[in-house]
């Protein structure tokens, strides 16, 4: 039986940055919400004194557990998809805060050229360049009109950065100076700029120093102690929706957060959300929250699952194009478009790899977007690459040169020897969406409540392996100029395939958004095109990945979201924006 | 190699030295009913794990955090000693003392493995645990499913069969149990397992190395909290410091910060 709650202005699934921005904004503006979030409460006070690698890197804490949800995976159409079962391979956020407690802190900006994409590509290069079966298209907004977005996301969480030499305008500088310098640091940007290219530091949101943000709450200067990503901050000095956005609800006396609330579908007649039905999962007992407006913040998987299993909007079909629910599905998959690129080995130098922070680094953006000519290229959009000195921690750091054994005597001696030897660059790189990569619901296996898991198809094609492949040799060639004595160079072959990954939390698409119902899901406030008061926002909104993080951009959508929650429910419900007549 | 041995199998000892062992146990704990106490085999397994506590305690006389972590020693999920010696082998195998230091047997690393699999990891609670379980991935989909991921057995039952396995082909090649085997022989099978040459039941040989590398380098380099990294010497060796709390005075040097580690206990302050 499922019992049915008083009403409320806003029902938001998730609690992470998209939840929680969406929450901040609607109490300020005097509306009352809650929360539905499926994972434990978890305050600042939980992550004091837990610099612990096996709990939080090995046996993945903060990591939803995959025992009540989880999704399947295949790498090509005529396979079948087999569960992703444990999170060795799938790190996905969960608990208060969501992944943004336990993200590095990297905070780039996305490109003019990704809003823009379509255009901007067939205005420098004709149609002709986009490959056959590549479904990449305009987001319908600009970097102009998102831009002031973007400096309220970086103001709320204490960004800290210098300007990118390369990158596009901005309406004010960063609310904090860059961290600090490193010998790691300094040795990567003289081997860039002597390349002749134009290195940076790292946008961070671990704070360089102690900031007061313009809700009025502090976000500590950061010690450099090197339990970031996959970790909460010992010392609120990264900014994460705790201590940001959460608490500022939470001070406006309207705000509820429901732990242990997972989220069965949402209730609607077809034209309106009309709430959402969940599981306390600590009694098994069902309720319905119904509200004035639905806003689905999960991640993006929680967020294309709910849509489809509550049958809302029409599902994509790879064998016709038709439909839009799960299509665009993109990401930063683990063995093409991240973690890959040159390690080097240094016999004379010793560094202090144990020292660092999350999103402390240097990143060179000469080959970023459509920064190069891709004339003569055969891929589309680019990579960025960057040195960061994240933290080695022992147990997952033991790389050693190719030539040396996997366990044993020589293992030891040089994973040893080079702990503190060696420097990884990678490349990150865009991924353009093609029809044969989406999200539907797994015929076969089943969640905890008893509903289809979400299966993820992801083929990779030949640009996106010519793209990794030219990343992987920048990388190759800076860490040469950086002195290496020794290489190990990523292979990405021309057969690579998908290997089942799911370790960034960048991932992508599934209710994208565009200027009009004919190719999107919802418009640029993250608002269904045909059910207006339901907001799908988050990365499930974006149709292609850029090859930056995405905290940031998703942070200034969800800021824009907020405005069309607010704007709805001012004005009684319609349109934040009309949708274009013609197709983009 | 042959200090890294395992602990020599009770049956090893003198009638004498077991019934020391006894004697010691029933003062120490105060233990006299007869009901529980008897019969040889649990005389020696008694005086098994005594002797070799009492013979570490005389080498690290002195440091109590040593002494703290030798109560915790002993099997909670390894029923079988020879289990347990072949797991000793086979970590000490992946990771040996050397000039640098220690090996996985000092460091804790089978203990720390035995607690692990009697725990949640052991019993794979955080994961999806459903059928139909995908016993033949075709060719192009081996990179899912490192460590047994796919597989209906839980890790402990791995770990099982894969030690039971190794034991088996050892004795099977060479005629002799794998912890008594030569040092060519062990890396032999080893690296039959690493390059799956091994058959093993719902699982591939290759997984269950995966796994049991993996335990390793977490006993050679948790926190001491878990029962491995005794006394911090694997960051020591390796010059990792552990839980400190700032390193903002260090960040910007150009040399390398020699530091003593500091571990969660000390970290946390209890």
């Amino acid at each position: 039986m499922v019992k049915k709650l008083k009403k409320v202005d806003a029902v938001i699934v998730g609690s992470g940055w998209v939840g929680g921005i969406a929450a901040a904004e609607l109490t300020k503006a005097g509306y009352n919400v809650v929360i539905l979030e499926r994972g434990k409460n978890k305050k600042h006070e939980d992550f004091i004194g837990t610099k612990d690698e096996l709990r939080y890197s090995r046996r993945y804490e903060l990591m939803q557990e995959l025992n009540k949800d989880t999704i399947t995976s295949r790498n090509s159409m005529d396979k079948e998809a087999i569960p992703v079962r444990n999170n060795m391979n799938a790190r996905l956020g969960n608990n208060t805060g969501g992944a943004g407690v336990h993200w590095n802190g990297m905070s780039f900006r996305w490109m003019p050229y990704d809003f823009e994409i379509y255009s901007k590509t067939v205005e420098r290069y004709g149609k002709d360049k986009i490959p056959k079966g590549c479904t990449m298209q305009d987001w319908g907004i600009t970097y102009d009109e998102i831009e002031p977005y973007f400096d309220q996301y970086e103001k709320t969480a204490a960004i800290s950065g210098e300007e990118n030499p390369l990158g596009a305008s901005r309406s004010d500088k960063y609310p904090n100076p860059p961290m600090k310098d490193t010998p790691n640091i300094r040795l990567f940007t003289k081997a860039a700029k002597a390349l002749g290219y134009h290195p940076y530091r790292i946008p961070s949101a671990n704070a360089s120093q102690t900031y007061t943000n313009p809700d009025g709450e502090t976000i500590n200067g950061c010690v450099y102690c090197a339990f970031c990503e996959e970790y909460g901050c010992d010392f609120g000095a990264k900014a994460d929706p705790i201590g940001t956005v959460l608490k500022t609800a939470r001070k406006t006396g309207k705000m509820e957060l429901r732990n242990n609330a997972f989220v069965n579908r949402v209730s609607h007649d077809g034209k309106k959300a009309n709430g959402l039905i969940y599981t306390d999962t600590t009694t098994g007992e069902d309720f319905e929250q119904p509200a004035d407006i639905v806003v689905l913040a999960g991640f993006v998987f929680t967020n294309i699952k709910l849509l489809l299993h509550s049958k809302i909007g029409q599902p994509y079909d790879p064998k016709t194009g038709q439909g839009i629910i799960g299509k665009n599905f993109t990401g930063h998959f683990n063995n093409l478009s991240t973690y890959i690129g040159a390690r080097g080995f240094f016999e004379d130098k010793k560094f202090n790899n144990f020292m660092g922070a999350g999103g402390m680094g240097s990143s060179v953006g000469d080959f970023s977007g459509d920064n190069e000519d891709h004339t003569n290229l055969n891929y589309l959009h680019g990579y960025e690459v960057h040195y960061s000195q994240l933290g080695s921690r022992p147990i997952a750091n033991n790389s050693v040169p190719y030539d040396t054994p996997g366990w044993g005597k020589e293992f030891k001696k040089n994973s040893i020897k080079y702990y503190n030897r060696n420097l990884f660059i990678t490349a990150q790189t865009g991924f353009l969406p093609n029809k044969n990569t989406y999200l539907d619901l797994d015929p076969t296996y089943k969640d905890a409540l008893g509903n289809p898991l979400l299966r993820v198809t992801v083929e990779y094609t030949k640009q996106d392996i010519e793209r990794a492949k030219a990343g992987v040799a920048r990388c190759e060639e800076i860490m040469k100029e950086m002195g290496a004595d020794k290489m190990n160079v990523d292979i990405v072959r021309d057969d690579t395939v998908f290997d089942h990954k799911f370790y960034t939390d960048h991932f992508f698409g599934g209710a994208i958004m565009g200027a009009t119902p004919e190719n999107s899901a919802v418009n640029t406030y993250s608002q269904m095109w045909n059910m207006e008061n339901l907001f799908v926002v988050g990365g499930s909104s974006f149709p292609h990945t850029g090859n930056y993080n995405p905290t940031v951009t998703i942070g200034a959508f969800a800021y824009r979201a907020a405005e069309g929650m607010i704007k709805f429910l001012k004005e009684g419900g319609n349109l934040a924006v009309k949708p274009l007549e013609e197709n983009a | 190699m042959a200090d890294q041995q395992p602990p020599k199998d009770v049956n090893d000892k003198s009638q004498h030295e077991q019934d020391m062992g006894r004697r010691n146990f029933l003062k120490n704990t105060g233990l006299v009913a007869g009901g529980l106490v008897g019969g040889s085999l649990f005389g020696g397994l008694i005086s098994g794990g005594l002797n070799k506590t009492n013979e570490k305690n005389d080498k690290t006389a002195g440091n109590d955090s040593t002494n703290g972590i030798e109560i915790t020693q002993a099997r909670q999920f390894f029923t079988r000693h020879q289990d347990f010696k072949v797991l000793n082998a086979a970590t000490e195998l992946i990771f040996p003392e050397d000039d640098l230091g220690p090996g996985a047997i000092k460091l804790g690393v089978p203990y720390y493995i035995d607690k692990q699999l009697a725990g949640r990891w052991g019993v794979n609670a955080r994961d999806y645990r459903h059928a139909p379980y995908a016993i033949d991935l075709k060719d192009v989909d081996q990179t899912a499913g490192p460590g047994g991921e796919q597989s209906i057995l839980d890790r402990g039952m791995i770990f099982l069969q894969g030690l039971r396995k190794m034991d088996e082909e050892s004795q099977k090649r060479f005629e002799v149990t794998f912890d008594k085997a030569s040092e060519e022989q062990q890396i032999e099978i080893m690296t039959d397992f690493e390059a799956n040459e091994v058959k093993m039941k719902g699982v591939k040989a290759s997984e269950f190395f995966i796994l049991l590398k993996q335990a390793t380098l977490e006993g050679a380099y948790c926190d001491p909290l878990y029962g491995g990294n005794i006394n911090m010497e694997g960051w020591k060796m390796k010059e990792f410091p552990g839980a400190v709390a700032s390193y903002a005075n260090y960040i910007e040097s150009d040399e390398f910060a020699k530091l003593d580690p500091v571990s969660l206990r000390d970290y946390q302050g209890h």
